[in-house]
C-alpha cells in the first residue's frame, strides 16, 4: 500500500498548500518551520504534549455509542468522538496547546490568534494564560456580536479582543487583521492559527496537533469495538477536526466524509460550501479551494455557525477531494438544527452548530445502512457558545 | 531594454532619483483615473504603481485597504484596471505602468492570458505581493516570454540566499520593504535601511527603490539619497481619501509635486559633493 506522506517540504499536497505570503512574513514562517521540525522529532517537547493533552486538557476524549438515537434512526450504529468533553469545550485546544508550547520554546511572550466563533479565541486565550503569555484575539466585528459569550470568555482569561471592521467582519477579515500583527511585531509575536490552512508549515502542523484525535479513535474501536469504524464523518470549515480524525487513517481504505455548510442551501449561493461550490485560487498564504467570483474577489460566505462561515478550505482537504480519497457533502442551516435538537432530545448531549453539520448528515446516511455498519462522528465541540443562536434560530427571546 | 529599466536608466544619468507614487486602480471612482494617472506624471512622477483592488490585502495597511474596498465597491475589476492603464497609454506613450496587486484576480483570469492582456494595455512591470520567489517560476517565464518585467519585494528580514534567488529573477526594479509591518506603517529607521542597500546592491545590479512608510517630504528626501527609487502609497491614497471630490486632482499633484520638489534637493545634493 502506498504511503501517504504530504505534504512536500515547501508544504504542497498536489497542487494545493505551498508558501503565497509577502516577502515579510518570509523570515518569521523559515523560523516557526525549523522549530517545528525540531520539536515534532523531540522527544522531550513530545512528552510534555502529551502530558498536557493528559492533565490539562483531559484526554483522552471517550468514543461514546449513541444508541437511543442511532436506534431512532434505524439503521447504522452513530459513534461518537467526544471532543466536546476537552477542556474548552472543543478540539480546537488540542493545537492550541501545541503552538503555546512551541512559541515558548521560541521565547516569544506574546501569541496572537484570529477566531470566528470564538472557539480558537477562547483555546488560545486559555492556553496564554496557562503558560503567561500575552494574548491578542482578532474577530471580526460581526462575529463579536453574534458570539458575545466567547467574547467576555476571551476577556475574563487576560487577552484583548480586537474587533475588525474590514472586509466583511468575519473570520477571513479576522486573519487578515492577525497576519498585519504578525508581520509588524515578529520579533516577540507567535501567531497561533486555528485551523489547517495558512502558509506552510501551519496546515501541516495544525493537522499533526489534531492528529491525536483519530490516534486515539484507532486504539480504542480496536479496543472497545473489535474493528475500525465503516466511516468517518466530520464538520469542515478550515477543516481542523475532520483532518485530525481522518489522517491516520488515510493509508488504509475507510471511507472518510467532510461535510460543509450548504447554508440556506447550495443554489441560494448563501453557503460555505468551498469544496463543493468553491474554484483554486490563493487566500491567506496557500492554494485551495475558494468562494470567489468571475474575477477572483473572496465572496461573503453564509452559515448558521459561525466556525464554517469561511469561504477557503484546508489545503489539504482540496487535496483529498481532487484525488478521491474523501468525499464531501453540504448539510444546510435547517438540518444541522433538526440534527441538534436531536442529539439535545436522544443523547443528552448539546453539540456545538458546527458538529451538528457532521450530525445531520450521519442522520441521513445511518438509515441507508445496516444495524452492524459503524458511523465515527467526531462531535468537535459543544454547544453552549450556541444558546443564542438556537434560541433565535426557535423565535425564543433569552 | 524595458520602459522601466529605459526610464531608470535616464534618470540614472541625469543624477535623478525615480518617484514612483502608488494609487489603487479605482479609488475613489473609475471616471477620473485616468486624469489622475496624468496628474502624478505632470506633478514629477516617473514610473507608476497601479494598485489591483482585492478583497484580502493582506499585507496592505488599513489606509490601501480602505480604498481597496471603495474601488471594489464601484465593481473594479482585474479588466477594468487594464482598461484604465490602455486608456492612459491613448496620451502617455513613456512613463512606465507596474501593476501592483495579489496573485487571485490574476488566477482568476488566467496568467497566460493576464499576460497577454496586460502587455497589449500597455503595462510594463507585474508586483504580485503573494508570490514569492519559490512559488513564482513559472509565473515569472510566462512575464518573461510577454516582456513583461516581475518586481519582487525584498524585507529587512530576507536572508542573503533569498536576495540572490531575487537577484536571478527580477527585472526593472527590486521594491525594498524599509520597515517590518504593512503598508502605511509609522515608523522608518532610516540607517538600518541605508546599510541593507548597501548589502543589497552587493547581490543585485538592478535599481532599488524604497517603500512602505514613507509619508513626508522629509523621509522622501532622505531615502533619495540612498535609494535609486521612492515608492509613495499611503500618503496619496489617504490624501484620495480626504479630499472633496473637486479637488482630489489638485490636492494629490500638491502632494506629489512637493515630494518630487523634496527629492531633486536630495538629488543636486549628491551631484553637487
Amino acid at each position: 500500500m502506498r504511503v501517504y506522506d504530504l505534504p512536500d517540504r515547501y508544504g504542497h499536497f498536489g497542487p494545493y498548500g505551498g508558501i503565497f505570503v509577502a516577502e515579510t512574513l518570509i523570515a518569521a514562517l523559515d523560523e516557526l518551520r525549523a522549530q517545528y521540525e525540531l520539536s515534532r522529532n523531540d522527544a522531550e517537547f513530545q512528552a510534555e504534549l502529551a502530558h498536557e493533552l493528559k492533565h490539562y486538557v483531559g484526554r483522552p476524549t471517550p468514543i461514546y455509542h449513541a444508541s437511543r438515537w442511532s436506534a431512532h434512526l434505524g439503521g447504522a450504529q452513530i459513534l461518537l468522538k467526544r471532543e466536546d468533553l476537552n477542556h474548552t469545550g472543543a478540539h480546537k485546544i488540542n493545537n492550541a496547546v501545541g503552538q503555546a508550547l512551541l512559541a515558548r520554546r521560541m521565547g516569544k511572550s506574546r501569541v496572537i490568534a484570529e477566531t470566528g466563533a470564538g472557539q480558537h479565541g477562547v483555546a488560545s486565550a486559555t492556553v496564554a494564560a496557562r503558560y503567561g503569555m500575552k494574548c491578542v484575539v482578532y474577530m471580526g466585528s460581526v462575529d463579536v456580536a453574534r458570539q458575545s459569550a466567547n467574547v467576555y470568555r476571551m476577556k475574563l482569561l487576560g487577552a484583548t479582543v480586537v474587533p475588525v471592521e474590514s472586509g466583511s467582519r468575519t473570520l477571513k477579515d479576522a486573519l487578515n487583521e492577525a497576519m498585519r500583527d504578525w508581520v509588524t511585531n515578529i520579533e516577540d509575536t507567535f501567531y497561533i492559527i486555528g485551523t489547517v490552512a495558512g502558509p506552510h508549515p501551519y496546515p501541516m502542523m495544525v493537522r499533526d496537533f489534531q492528529a491525536i484525535i483519530g490516534r486515539e479513535a484507532m486504539l480504542q474501536m480496536q479496543e472497545e469495538y473489535g474493528r475500525q469504524p465503516d466511516a468517518l464523518i466530520a464538520c469542515v470549515g478550515g477543516g481542523s477536526n475532520a483532518i485530525g480524525l481522518f489522517y491516520p487513517y488515510l493509508d488504509g481504505d475507510i471511507r472518510m466524509i467532510g461535510v460543509e455548510a450548504a447554508g440556506l442551501g447550495i443554489e441560494s449561493g448563501q453557503h460555505a460550501a468551498t469544496l463543493t461550490r468553491g474554484r483554486p485560487g490563493v487566500l491567506h498564504g496557500n492554494r485551495t479551494y475558494l468562494i470567489q467570483d468571475d474575477n477572483g474577489q473572496i465572496v461573503e460566505t453564509h452559515s448558521i455557525s459561525a466556525g464554517l462561515d469561511y469561504p477557503g478550505v484546508g489545503p489539504e482537504h482540496a487535496w483529498l477531494k481532487d484525488s478521491r480519497r474523501a468525499e464531501y457533502v453540504g448539510i444546510t442551516d435547517s438540518e444541522a438544527l433538526a440534527a441538534f435538537h436531536s442529539l439535545c432530545h436522544y443523547e443528552g448531549i448539546i453539540p456545538a452548530l458546527e458538529s451538528s453539520h457532521a450530525l445531520a448528515y450521519a442522520a441521513q446516511l445511518a438509515p441507508t445502512l445496516g444495524r452492524d455498519q459503524l458511523l465515527l462522528v467526531n462531535l468537535s465541540g459543544r454547544g453552549d457558545k450556541d444558546m443564542g443562536t438556537v434560541a433565535q434560530a426557535s423565535q425564543i427571546m433569552l | 531594454m524595458s520602459r522601466i529599466s529605459a526610464t531608470l536608466d535616464r534618470l540614472h544619468q541625469q543624477h535623478k532619483k525615480a518617484l514612483i507614487p502608488f494609487i489603487t486602480a479605482g479609488d475613489p471612482e473609475p471616471a477620473i483615473m485616468v486624469s489622475l494617472m496624468h496628474g502624478l506624471v505632470e506633478a514629477g512622477a516617473d514610473i507608476i504603481e497601479l494598485g489591483v483592488p482585492f478583497s484580502d490585502p493582506m499585507a496592505d495597511g488599513p489606509a490601501i485597504q480602505r480604498s481597496s474596498e471603495r474601488a471594489l465597491k464601484r465593481h473594479v475589476s482585474l479588466k477594468d484596471v487594464l482598461a484604465m492603464a490602455r486608456e492612459f497609454r491613448e496620451r502617455d506613450d513613456s512613463t512606465p505602468v507596474v501593476l501592483m496587486g495579489y496573485a487571485n484576480p490574476i488566477e482568476a483570469m488566467g496568467h497566460e492570458i493576464f499576460a497577454q492582456r496586460a502587455k497589449a494595455c500597455g503595462i510594463d512591470g507585474v508586483l504580485t505581493v503573494d508570490y514569492p520567489p519559490e512559488e513564482s517560476q513559472e509565473w515569472v517565464a510566462i512575464l518573461e516570454r510577454w516582456q513583461i518585467d516581475p518586481i519582487f519585494l525584498v524585507s529587512p528580514t530576507t536572508p542573503q540566499t533569498r536576495i540572490e534567488q531575487v537577484a536571478k529573477m527580477a527585472k526593472g526594479y527590486v521594491y525594498y520593504v524599509s520597515l517590518r509591518g504593512v503598508t502605511g506603517a509609522p515608523t522608518l529607521d532610516l540607517d538600518e535601511v541605508a546599510s541593507r542597500l548597501g548589502q543589497l546592491r552587493a547581490s543585485i545590479s538592478i535599481p532599488i527603490g524604497v517603500g512602505f512608510g514613507i509619508r513626508d517630504n522629509a523621509t522622501a528626501r532622505a531615502i533619495a539619497g540612498i535609494a535609486d527609487a521612492v515608492v509613495v502609497g499611503s500618503r496619496l491614497v489617504e490624501e484620495i481619501e480626504r479630499s472633496p471630490h473637486d479637488q482630489i486632482l489638485t490636492n494629490v499633484a500638491r502632494v506629489v509635486a512637493g515630494l518630487r520638489g523634496a527629492m531633486d534637493e536630495a538629488s543636486q545634493a549628491i551631484a553637487g559633493r
